[in-house]
């Protein structure tokens, strides 16, 4: 069996930070594989790991040279190896539209044949949600969205999985196989890279993947959609804030909640 | 002229808010173009919700009476077919766990752009939508480069529609394909039911990221009892197994509406938000000034929660 997960480094945003027309200065910006994937990759390593049989684990990425090093997180934690897509007509692209990614990751789920594919339930940056249903669709796989539990049969083809959906209510739906499963934080407890696995993601494969080795053309890549302005929300805070120093500020805060009747006995 | 489809929501026998919100969405962005905007209300008891989404602005509504509750293979077959007997220039669906987990399918299958989680819309000779990037830092416009689009709304973004009308209701029926419907839901489960009821207690401390380390969570705990306050959570800590499930604020967890919401280190995305923003009163403490939990706060400190909590214990210890 083979597994696909699909993982992407995502920037985070310091507190503080000024933009540089369509993007946030590089200066503030901290990368990290996104939150999600990492309980992908993990699902997917704990899938292999309890398997009887010969399971193998692949990472992809939509990604320039610099993302490896994050990638190579994901291969420390027990991924075998890795497939970065990258071209020149990525380049300086603003916004990479959720058919675009769709068309870049079908090509490569027709190189690797995948009986199973994992991605998050959405990235940290552009926050999509959308990417791993695309995908589906695309390649002819049924799927599940915001999956928080996941058993699978893979003899009997299918996938038992619990979404989670809003207010505290769990749906339980059994999904055939082969599927796309978009994996939700909290479905389990990602592993910290331990030292041998990083000295082992060292002689892992990345391998370099340009638009023509998938068979596609700078076309795949033109995106439907067009960032045309970024900017910092207003802030529409008319809160009544405490000043001083923490002893001031907890102080006059214990005024305002004693004068409400809170912690009063 | 513009036309709009617009795919309500319904979950085990209800419609959700959010199928409101898309009638004003809806019709927004039909505005003044002359066009027509359809519902389309797929499974459940779809006459009774036609009769509830008998809404002003409301051209059609098309039920599809397939099956009691959401499935997606379903829902994208009844859509795309709706699509196609319709011939609309925008579909508008909810930006909820459902909407995820078939709007991004009926796009690419009708080779729709697709933007998700709008928080604006604007027809302009061409669709504009405003929304969220890098956990709601920043926000962006996005201009639709095509003449036809797939949109998803954030819930709670746009007011509830309320005024009734009279929208032609027709049932509309499709050729389903079986063999395309390849996921079966086979029930449904409330969690985390312990012995905490977060959405009884007056007064909830809740803690979020900022604190750190799971053995800091004894430091909250211990203004909670401070307080005679109960001790809730944002998701993180949930997820990361320091605090159960059942602790848990926010759009997959419990919708509290205490008397004072004191939240700690939690920095206020939307989905928190949707499930505190009903608090008489809120305090964030928090180190980001600009953190949008501060947009909703009635009283505010911007601090170091290490520094700010043991004072605050003092206090009333």
């Amino acid at each position: 069996m083979k597994i696909l997960v699909t993982v992407k480094e995502v920037a985070e945003v310091e507190e503080d930070f000024e933009l540089d027309g369509l993007r946030v200065a590089e200066r503030y910006l901290d990368y990290d594989l996104n939150e999600w994937d990492e309980y992908a990759v993990e699902e997917a390593v704990q899938i292999a790991e309890e398997s009887d049989d010969d399971v193998e684990v692949v990472a992809v990425t939509i990604g320039p040279e610099r993302s490896e090093e994050t990638i190579r997180m994901a291969l420390a934690k027990g991924v075998d190896r890795a497939v970065r897509v990258w071209d020149d007509a990525l380049d300086g692209v603003d916004l990479l539209d959720v058919g675009a990614k769709t068309r870049l990751l079908s090509a490569v789920v027709e190189d690797e044949d995948p009986d199973l594919v994992l991605t998050g339930v959405q990235a940290n940056d552009d926050s999509f949600g959308a990417t791993g249903v695309s995908l589906a669709s695309a390649i002819g796989f049924e799927w599940a969205a915001v999956v928080n539990a996941l058993d699978l049969d893979a003899e009997g083809g299918v996938a038992n999985v619990r979404r989670e959906l809003e207010g505290g209510v769990e749906e339980l739906t059994e999904v055939d196989l082969p599927a796309v499963l978009t994996i939700q934080t909290g479905i389990n407890e990602p592993r910290y890279a331990s030292l041998r696995g990083i000295r082992q993601a060292q002689s892992k494969e990345i391998k370099p993947l340009a638009l023509s080795d998938l068979g596609l053309d700078a076309a795949a890549v033109e995106s439907d959609l067009v960032l045309t302005d970024v900017y910092e929300p207003e802030t529409e805070s008319d809160a009544t804030y405490f000043e001083g120093d923490a002893g001031e500020q907890a102080a006059e805060l214990a005024t305002v909640l004693r004068e409400k009747g809170v912690g009063a006995q | 002229m513009s036309d709009v489809l617009a795919v309500v929501e319904h979950r085990r026998g209800s419609l959700r808010d959010v199928s409101f919100e898309l009638v004003t969405a809806g019709a927004d962005l039909v505005g003044d173009t002359g066009g027509d905007l359809h519902l389309a209300v797929v499974g459940g008891d779809v006459d009774a919700f036609a009769e509830e989404l008998s809404l002003a602005g409301v051209d059609a509504i098309h039920t599809v009476a397939e099956g009691d509750e959401f499935n997606h293979d379903v829902s994208v077959q009844a859509v795309a077919a709706l699509y196609e007997a319709l011939d609309p220039t925008y579909v508008l669906m909810g930006n909820t766990v459902n909407g995820l987990d078939y709007a991004p399918a009926v796009a690419e299958r009708l080779d729709l752009p697709l933007v998700t989680d709008a928080i604006g819309l604007e027809n302009d000779g061409g669709l504009v939508v405003t929304r969220e990037m890098y956990a709601s830092k920043v926000e962006s416009t996005v201009e639709v480069d095509a003449d036809r689009a797939a949109v998803t709304v954030r819930p709670g973004e746009w007011d509830a529609a309320e005024e009734p009308g009279e929208p032609a209701v027709e049932a509309f029926s499709f050729d389903l394909d079986e063999s395309q419907v390849r996921s079966r839901v086979t029930g449904f489960e409330e969690v985390g039911s312990g012995d905490v009821d977060i959405t009884d207690a007056d007064v909830l401390v809740s803690v979020g990221r900022g604190i750190e380390e799971e053995e800091n969570i004894e430091l909250v705990e211990r203004l909670a009892d401070a307080l005679g306050a109960t001790l809730s959570s944002s998701r993180p800590i949930v997820d990361n197994g320091w605090l159960p499930k059942d602790r848990q604020v926010g759009q997959s967890g419990k919708v509290v509406t205490p008397k004072f919401y004191i939240a700690i280190g939690i920095s206020g995305a939307v989905q928190h938000v949707a499930g505190m923003k009903g608090a008489e009163n809120i305090v964030a403490i928090n180190t980001d000034p600009d953190a949008p939990i501060f947009d909703i706060a009635d009283y505010g400190i911007v601090g170091d929660l290490f520094d700010v909590v043991p004072e605050l214990i003092e206090q009333f210890e």
